[in-house]
Order: C-alpha cells, then sequence, then structure tokens
C-alpha cells in the first residue's frame, strides 16, 4: 500500500459502470415501454416477427433493468462510497484495479450474452433466473472478483470501523452468491444425456414444487439484496453526504441491518400462497413477509428523519428530492408487499396486475430514483465538472414521479377489479365473467400503464443527456464539493 | 404435526422478540455505560477524504516492550 500523501481516489471503473447504468437503462426501459403498450394495444406484437413478441421481450425487460440498469447503478455507488467510506483509493492496488477491469469486461460480455440470448428465445424459464448455464458460470465468477475486491479494499482500509453502507454491500454480496447458486443448479442436458438437446440447454436440479420453493426462495431474495439491500447502501451513504447531515439514528441502522436479514430470507414463499406447497411454507411466508414491515420502516424512517432540520433543502436539491421520495416509495412499497402477502388479500392479488404495480413503485420509485442520486451525486466528483441542469433535474423529477404514479394507480385499480371478476359468481355458482370480460375491463388501464411509462422513459432521457452533458460539457471544479452538488 | 407447528411458531416469535429487544438493550447499554458510541460512525460518510482523519483508526503493529 502506498503513502496517502496526494493519493486521490481512483473513479476508473465508476465511470464505466456509470455509462453501462445509462445505457442500460434506456435500452431496458424502452423495452417496458414497448411491452405496456403490447398489453394495451396486441398488434404491437407483430412488429418484428418472432423477436418484437411480449413474450420474447418481457425477459429481456427484467434482466435488462435487473441486471443491466441496477447492478451497473449498484456498482457504481459501491465503487465510488467504498473507497470513500474505507479511505483507501482502488489505485492504491493494481491487483485490484485489474481485478475491477476485467469484472466490468466480462460482466459487458455476460451482459451481452443475455441479451442475445434471450432475444434468441434461449432460456431457462425461471424467473429472474433466465439465463442458460454458460452465462451463469460466468456471473459466478463476477460475483467473486466483486468480492475479492470488496474484500481486498477492507483488508487495505484506513478507517477501521465499516460504516453501515458496507455491512449492506457485504450482505448484497454475500445474499446474492449463496442464492444465485442454490437456485442455479442445473443439468446440462446435452452433457448428461450423450449429446441430446443443445449445449447450451439444461434444466433444473429440482422438480416441480421443490423447484419452485428454491425458484422463489431466490426470486424474493432477488427483491431483497438487488433491489433492496445495496439500494440502502447506496441511501445510508449519498443522503448523508449530499445533505451534510450525519445518519439520524446508527443504533437504528444497525437493527434494522439485522432485523432485515434475518426475515427477508423467509419470506420468499409468499409467491406461492395458495399454490401445492405446504401449508406451514405458505403461513411462515407470510407470517415473515408482515414482519418485514419493521425492519424496512426502521431503514426509512431512519432516512427521512436525517433530514431532520433540513427539510428546506427538499426544496432547494433536486437531489434530496430524488432520495427523500425514493425513501417515501419504498416505505409505500415495503407496506403493499406484506399486505399483498396476507393470505385473504393474496387470494384476490395473486396473478393480477396488482402485483406488477407493486414491483413498478418498487423499483422505478425506490431503486431507479436512488440510481439517478447515486450518478448525479457522484458526477461532479468523478468528473470534476458541475451538474449541467438543474431545472432539467427538476423537470426529470416531476415527470417520472407523475410516471410512476400513474403506474401503480393503475394496476391497483386493474389489479383488484381482475381479481374481483375472476372470483364473481352468481348464485348458482356459475362464473360471472369469461376471461376475454375482465381483458374488456382492464384495457383503459392498460393504456394509462404505457403513458406512465412513457413518461417515466421521457425522463430517463432528459438524465441522459443531462449525465452526457454534465460529464463532457458541465462547468470544470477547481475543488471537489464537500456536500450539496453543484448544478448550473 | 399441526400442533407442532402452532408451538413452533409461538415459540419462535417468542425467541425472536428476546433476542431483538436483547440486542436494542445491548446497544443502549453499551452506549450509557460508555463503552461504545455508536452514533460516531455516522461521521465516517460526512469526512470521507482519503486524508481525513478517521473515525476509528486501523490497527498499528503491536510494538514489542523491550524491557
Amino acid at each position: 500500500m502506498q503513502s496517502n500523501a496526494a493519493m486521490e481516489y481512483d473513479y476508473s471503473i465508476v465511470k464505466l459502470y456509470m455509462w453501462t447504468t445509462v445505457i442500460f437503462g434506456i435500452v431496458g426501459m424502452l423495452i417496458g415501454v414497448i411491452i405496456a403498450s403490447q398489453l394495451a394495444w396486441p398488434q404491437l406484437n407483430y412488429m418484428m416477427g418472432e423477436y418484437g413478441t411480449f413474450s420474447r421481450l418481457r425477459p429481456i425487460h427484467t434482466n435488462v433493468v435487473v441486471y443491466g440498469f441496477m447492478i451497473s447503478g449498484i456498482f457504481v455507488g459501491f465503487y465510488y462510497s467504498a473507497q470513500r467510506v474505507l479511505k483507501v483509493s482502488m489505485g492504491e492496488s493494481k491487483f485490484l484495479m485489474t481485478l475491477g477491469y476485467l469484472q466490468f469486461f466480462l460482466y459487458l460480455i455476460a451482459a451481452s450474452g443475455m441479451v442475445i440470448s434471450e432475444a434468441m428465445g434461449i432460456t431457462t424459464s425461471k424467473e429472474y433466473a433466465q439465463m442458460e448455464w454458460p452465462l451463469d458460470i460466468l456471473i459466478v465468477v463476477i460475483w467473486v472478483i466483486w468480492g475479492v475486491i470488496m474484500f481486498g479494499l477492507i483488508g487495505m482500509r484506513r478507517e477501521k470501523a465499516l460504516y453501515i453502507s458496507m455491512w449492506y454491500y457485504v450482505a448484497t454480496f454475500l445474499g446474492v452468491a449463496m442464492l444465485y447458486l442454490f437456485n442455479n443448479m442445473e443439468v446440462p442436458t446435452q452433457l448428461l444425456s450423450g449429446g441430446l438437446g443443445a449445449w447450451y440447454h439444461s434444466v433444473s436440479m429440482y422438480a416441480g414444487t421443490n423447484d419452485a420453493m428454491v425458484q422463489w426462495w431466490w426470486g424474493h431474495n432477488a427483491v431483497a439484496f438487488v433491489f433492496t439491500v445495496p439500494i440502502i447502501a447506496l441511501i445510508y451513504y449519498f443522503l448523508p453526504k449530499e445533505s451534510g447531515q450525519a445518519v439520524y439514528s446508527y443504533k437504528l441502522s444497525l437493527l434494522s441491518f439485522w432485523g432485515l436479514m434475518f426475515i427477508y430470507l423467509w419470506a420468499g414463499g409468499h409467491h406461492l400462497l395458495w399454490s401445492t406447497v405446504p401449508d406451514w411454507v405458505q403461513t411462515m411466508a407470510s407470517v415473515f413477509s408482515v414482519i418485514l414491515i419493521l425492519p424496512s420502516w426502521g431503514s426509512a424512517i431512519n432516512m427521512l428523519l436525517t433530514m431532520k432540520g433540513e427539510w428546506n433543502q427538499l426544496t432547494e436539491n433536486p437531489l434530496i428530492k430524488f432520495m427523500v421520495l425514493a425513501s417515501t416509495f419504498y416505505m409505500l412499497s415495503t407496506l403493499e408487499g406484506p399486505i399483498q402477502a396476507v393470505k385473504s388479500v393474496n387470494a384476490i392479488a395473486h396473478f393480477t396486475d396488482w402485483i406488477p404495480g407493486h414491483v413498478h413503485d418498487g423499483t422505478l420509485g425506490w431503486v431507479s430514483f436512488m440510481v439517478f442520486a447515486t450518478l448525479m451525486h457522484s458526477a461532479p466528483r468523478v468528473f470534476k465538472r458541475e451538474i449541467y441542469s438543474k431545472s432539467l433535474l427538476e423537470a426529470q423529477f416531476w415527470i417520472q414521479t407523475v410516471g410512476v404514479v400513474l403506474y401503480f394507480t393503475s394496476m391497483w385499480i386493474a389489479g383488484i377489479t381482475q381479481g374481483m371478476m375472476w372470483r364473481a359468481v352468481d348464485e348458482y355458482g356459475n362464473l360471472m365473467y369469461s376471461f376475454i370480460d375482465t381483458v374488456n375491463a382492464l384495457h383503459p388501464y392498460w393504456a394509462i400503464r404505457a403513458v406512465g411509462g412513457t413518461l417515466y422513459f421521457i425522463g430517463l432521457l432528459m438524465f441522459a443527456y443531462n449525465f452526457f452533458m454534465t460529464a463532457t460539457a458541465g462547468r470544470k471544479l477547481e475543488t471537489e464539493p464537500q456536500f450539496r452538488s453543484p448544478m448550473a | 404435526m399441526d400442533q407442532l407447528s402452532i408451538y413452533g411458531y409461538v415459540i419462535g416469535s417468542g425467541i425472536m422478540v428476546v433476542v431483538f429487544y436483547s440486542y436494542i438493550v445491548y446497544l443502549y447499554r453499551s452506549e450509557k455505560r460508555g463503552h461504545k458510541d455508536y452514533e460516531k460512525y455516522g461521521k465516517i460518510a460526512l469526512d470521507d477524504e482519503i486524508d481525513s482523519k478517521p473515525v476509528e483508526k486501523g490497527l498499528e503493529p503491536v510494538k514489542k516492550n523491550k524491557e
């Protein structure tokens, strides 16, 4: 380790992931807008042959936004903030820098392979785990490299105490590693069947209900360890740093951390309520989902109270707006999720549009807003330039907020209408509505969702332009801002 | 079997409550007795220059006592 005299943090890897965040964001959300429109106007399915159908595009949308946009954004946050809270530069170790570049290029290969293979219809058919075994192996290598870098930085640190964000990064690494390995235990068919099928094809090692339980143990914990835990790591660093206010209660952050870690892992079974899994698994998942409100709100309230006495910043600084609304959406979706996991509510909500509504108020309102704030807070420090346009950032905030509200409110109404119509029976016990009746009733809400998604996507394009201009044409800064990010 | 799972839930919930409340008590008590100051760690995010003074310094190499 070199002397820290005249040392600077090294943001080379941060910059690379910043660009993939923006590019994957545009690709993933554009596909999202297309498939939302296809649900409202089905003729849009027939524009590009098999490559343009809903069934082919939907997994690309989820995988690109989760593993392209979000994971890139999380890596931006990690490579930026981990150096700073550990007070060690990546540049102090050639080994870690080499690993950082290697991880990024392997990530590019994996992400491109993911998009191409899914566009070709090559998929394991498991939600959020569609990638076939060769890509899964590559993902494991990428993840292990990340772990080596993380623990390498921890080993070199000058700050002995690990800041709470680091706890969450470590938990993200360990949680995803464990769950990904178990859920992707798959048998390559050609290798083990004496030449049957394509070389890349595989089947799950588990069968039937067991497969479903492992799948949703992973599926829900992808929500936990990709949509939640690393995003809490981001907000615990970026909100205090941008506002200049220390986290409201460090003790509460520790308590919420352990609560979240212990409770989240048991809640995955709520995706299988009213299915063939044992009753006790369903009840346990339901109970743990409701208890999950406590640590989730513990973190969210801690974030909001961090702004205590400084609420004026909410009107003055658009980055604070993004982060405060992100915590608010975190509270909303972590209350909504447990409500949906109550068995009687789930009897109406299951398989309806309320579920994607819930997912999107979390991902658009909480995760993406935090990713935008992370990139925009880091940009002036990374590029040593002022944020290009405050008014563009403000406009993006309001357009996207309206977009999210249209999205989830339309899906709430559509979902509950759908659930009630599916269950409605006449006095003889016959179903009152056919499936197409529900489609006709829901059409206006699907159109509203497509409009909401389009607004959000317009906001994203504004962000991409603002970010590009910040990196290339923002006014140069002489000194690094301590707290509030400068913007023109 | 049903009875067992009911007892399991009650006992499990009880253990969880005890564990989490004990952790809260532990956090507050160790701060009150002066063993730990948890809130100082919140400053790590604010004062995060590479040459800032660490809130807790990394371990120094152990010096042998020559006497």
